[in-house]
């Protein structure tokens, strides 16, 4: 009856942003998805994925990528919880933490990323504070070609330092979403802070974690700037790549490849997130 | 310009090399402020590039689309000094090669244009149809009172009887070192006449006195990168086998992988992240460094005192060594056609080119520069590349010809070397037999016939 007297309205309203999303996303997404499946004479062919999977770069960047996919989602997951809870609990000046924290969200990807040079690299400040400190007697070349687990530990440090204040941001809105009265029930009934956490707040924050885990997933599956920035050519990543084809190696059949593939990584990664943390009303359905 | 420079005439020049340094933070969509390459709208900053401002003086409004002065402070340099004295309002957007060629080509296709002037290397403006670009020819002549060499022109039309581009400006690779690293040179080296084996005792040298790495080259690969393929295509394959794609899995390519693998004992571990050998020869970290001239400049000015330049060692077969060419074309939708021939014409004037040569360290093509007093930096630089081409074992390199679009791929199949044979520590043999192949494919494909320092072909290059 109410769907009856609004009529067309809602539909009319929805067009404008359908619109948008098909013009600039949906259809870019299937031409480059198309691209990916062309050679370079533009015929219909697997040529461009199969060059993508020979390719000796395909498996350093495939490794590199679900590494960071590994660590650093859950280092982040577990720091944007902690500050999360700092910022939303009620002591004193613990409103100000939010903004702290999410001061490095107003600096690009890439200036993340030499700024982290900049403390890694053989004349870098982590060098000279170890060199100050006499811990140290000649710099150590943490970002040295091979040395691939200080390389990915800058990566992981860089991405954790730059991000994690976006996976705070959604938590703390999911917080404030959490009735007082479940904590004050919990309080009454004597639980620890740990049991509130565990049995109140983690499962009430569901959605909010839900989303913060696609999010964050894939965006580690395009990182590339803070990559390009510390690693050089020491290690790469399926975005790099896909920006070298396009920009260096001027193919933009295999870079769509490449993007493809980040694209039904990051799909297969949502799906997997929506089954393994369903929502309650998703549960209930 | 002196005459010193005249005998670094340039005789067969060409380069794709893209210069890069400070860019937008993600990736293609975001490194284009100032042009929409794909969608043709005007770009940024020039909102009636479209249409000559009559309001504007002398030769009106102009955009000019660069893919040389693309670190900022070159790009100032250009802006600010170089065309201060220009009559007419040029907005001047450097851009990195992908980007620049998808805006010249979308314009074209879309039969209408905002780019006023394009600003690239020889081997920028191969890769493009010639239908993109007006013919110059008629500038051509006007101009050669100037003193443009006549292979340079030559250069410049491409193999058509058009003429694309009017040469520009110069550049090429040379070698800089930190004074401290002097002392450590090989007993009896002439550091104006090293050979590439010297390079390495002297890199063994240091790290015995010292235990640094202080050997360096950019090999950062990537766009904005380092130059290390150029380092492979012109300097270490013609040094070491007198050739670059016949040559390419020779007995001689060989010896030479084993040389660099060698001597990369004594290069420092971070060279995979250096794109410009000034930074890291400025900071200390490297002592001795190969680099292009623009992409050192900086360290020999910060301290002309404490730094050296001088030319690239040579290897069994001589000196191989890469000059590099960038040109001026004039879109064939260029909205201001006229005004671009303007500011052709105020560029190559000898005076605007000393200017050129102080401000971003590229050299004149033209006769008749007098730069006067130079700065200490350029001074040491123009030595070093005197001395380079005057050398009496020179290999010159010209850079890929004839590759069009499949230039990239071309890079690929040094760098995937480089990353499997060095990086990797792989068997040069086995990894040169597998990118031989893939050299070859992209011969084939391009059909490109072989250009010095390979002999002629009859016909697609072939890999020995």
């Amino acid at each position: 009856m109410r769907v009856g007297r609004l009529g067309w309205a809602p539909y009319a309203l929805l067009l404008p942003s359908l619109a948008f999303l098909a013009f600039f996303f949906l259809m870019p997404m299937v031409q480059a998805f198309g691209l990916g499946f062309q050679d370079r004479a533009g015929n219909w062919s697997l040529a461009s994925i199969q060059r993508m999977l020979g390719d000796v770069q395909f498996r350093d960047a495939l490794f590199t990528t679900s590494a960071l996919v590994v660590f650093v989602i859950p280092i982040q997951f577990v720091l944007a919880m902690s500050m999360a809870l700092i910022v939303n609990s009620r002591l004193a000046g613990a409103g100000l933490w939010l903004y702290v924290y999410a001061l490095p969200l107003g600096i690009s990807e890439l200036a993340a990323g030499i700024i982290w040079f900049s403390i890694f690299t053989e004349t870098g400040w982590l060098n000279s504070v170890l060199q100050q400190f006499g811990l140290i007697d000649s710099p150590f070349l943490f970002l040295g070609h091979g040395n691939t687990f200080w390389i990915i530990l800058a990566i992981v440090l860089a991405e954790a330092w730059r991000a994690t204040a976006i996976i705070m941001i959604i938590l703390v809105a999911g917080l404030q979403s959490i009735p007082r009265d479940y904590l004050e029930a919990a309080d009454v009934y004597g639980a620890t802070t740990w049991q509130k956490v565990r049995r109140v707040i983690l499962p009430m924050l569901r959605p909010a974690l839900q989303v913060a885990l696609i999010l964050r997933t894939i965006l580690a599956f395009q990182v590339f700037a803070t990559v390009i920035a510390i690693a050089g050519a020491s290690a790469t990543v399926l975005a790099a790549e896909a920006y070298r084809w396009y920009g260096l190696y001027r193919d933009v059949h295999v870079a769509a490849s490449y993007a493809g593939l980040i694209l039904l990584l990051s799909l297969a990664a949502t799906i997997l997130f929506l089954w393994l943390l369903p929502t309650q009303e998703e549960q209930l359905a | 310009m002196s005459s010193s420079a005249h005998d670094s005439r340039l005789r067969i020049p060409a380069l794709i090399a893209v210069l890069g340094l400070v860019l937008a933070a993600c990736g293609p969509a975001a490194t284009s402020p100032g042009t929409s390459p794909a969608d043709g709208s005007p770009p940024a900053g020039s909102p009636d590039a479209g249409s000559p401002d009559a309001g504007s003086p002398g030769a009106g409004r102009l955009f000019m689309l660069s893919t040389q002065f693309e670190p900022i402070t070159e790009a100032e340099g250009m802006r600010n000094t170089i065309l201060a004295d220009f009559d007419g309002d040029v907005d001047f957007q450097p851009q990195l090669g992908g980007p620049f060629s998808d805006a010249l080509n979308a314009q074209h296709q879309a039969g209408s244009g905002q780019i006023d002037i394009a600003g690239g290397l020889h081997g920028d403006f191969a890769a493009f149809d010639p239908e993109v670009f007006a013919d110059l020819s008629d500038l051509a002549g006007e101009l050669a009172e100037l003193g443009i060499p006549e292979n340079f022109l030559e250069l410049g039309r491409l193999g058509t009887d058009k003429q694309i581009y009017i040469p520009w400006m110069q550049a090429t690779y040379i070698m800089a070192a930190r004074s401290e690293a002097l002392e450590h040179l090989p007993e009896g080296a002439d550091i104006n006449s090293l050979t590439w084996q010297q390079v390495t005792e002297w890199g063994s040298n240091i790290t015995d006195a010292t235990g640094g790495q202080r050997l360096g080259f950019p090999a950062r690969l990537g766009e904005p990168g380092g130059l290390i393929h150029r380092f492979f295509q012109g300097y270490a394959y013609p040094s070491f086998t007198g050739g670059v794609n016949t040559t390419f899995r020779s007995q001689e390519a060989v010896e030479m992988w084993e040389w660099l693998q060698d001597t990369w004992q004594y290069v420092n571990p971070q060279a995979t992240s250096y794109s410009h050998m000034q930074e890291p020869l400025q900071t200390g970290e490297v002592w001795v460094a190969w680099d292009h001239t623009s992409r050192l400049i900086e360290a020999l000015k910060a301290d002309p005192e404490n730094m050296v330049a001088f030319p690239s060692p040579s290897g069994p077969s001589g000196l191989g060594f890469m000059p590099v060419l960038a040109g001026l074309a004039i879109p064939a939708t260029a909205p201001n056609p006229d005004g671009a021939r303007d500011l052709i014409r105020y560029l190559l004037r000898p005076e605007t080119q000393v200017v050129t040569l102080q401000t971003n360290a590229f050299f004149p093509v033209v006769e008749g520069a007098d730069p006067g007093e130079l700065a200490p930096e350029i001074q040491l630089e123009l030595d070093a590349v005197s001395k380079q081409s005057a050398a009496d074992n020179t290999v010159p390199s010209l850079l890929p010809v004839g590759l069009g679009e499949f230039g990239g791929e071309y890079t690929k199949a040094f760098h995937d070397s480089f990353n499997a044979i060095i990086l990797s520590a792989g068997d040069p043999a086995d990894v040169l037999e597998r990118e031989a192949a893939n050299l070859q494919r992209v011969l084939d494909q391009a059909e490109a016939a072989c250009w010095p320092p390979d002999p002629p072909s009859d016909g697609v290059c072939q890999v020995q």
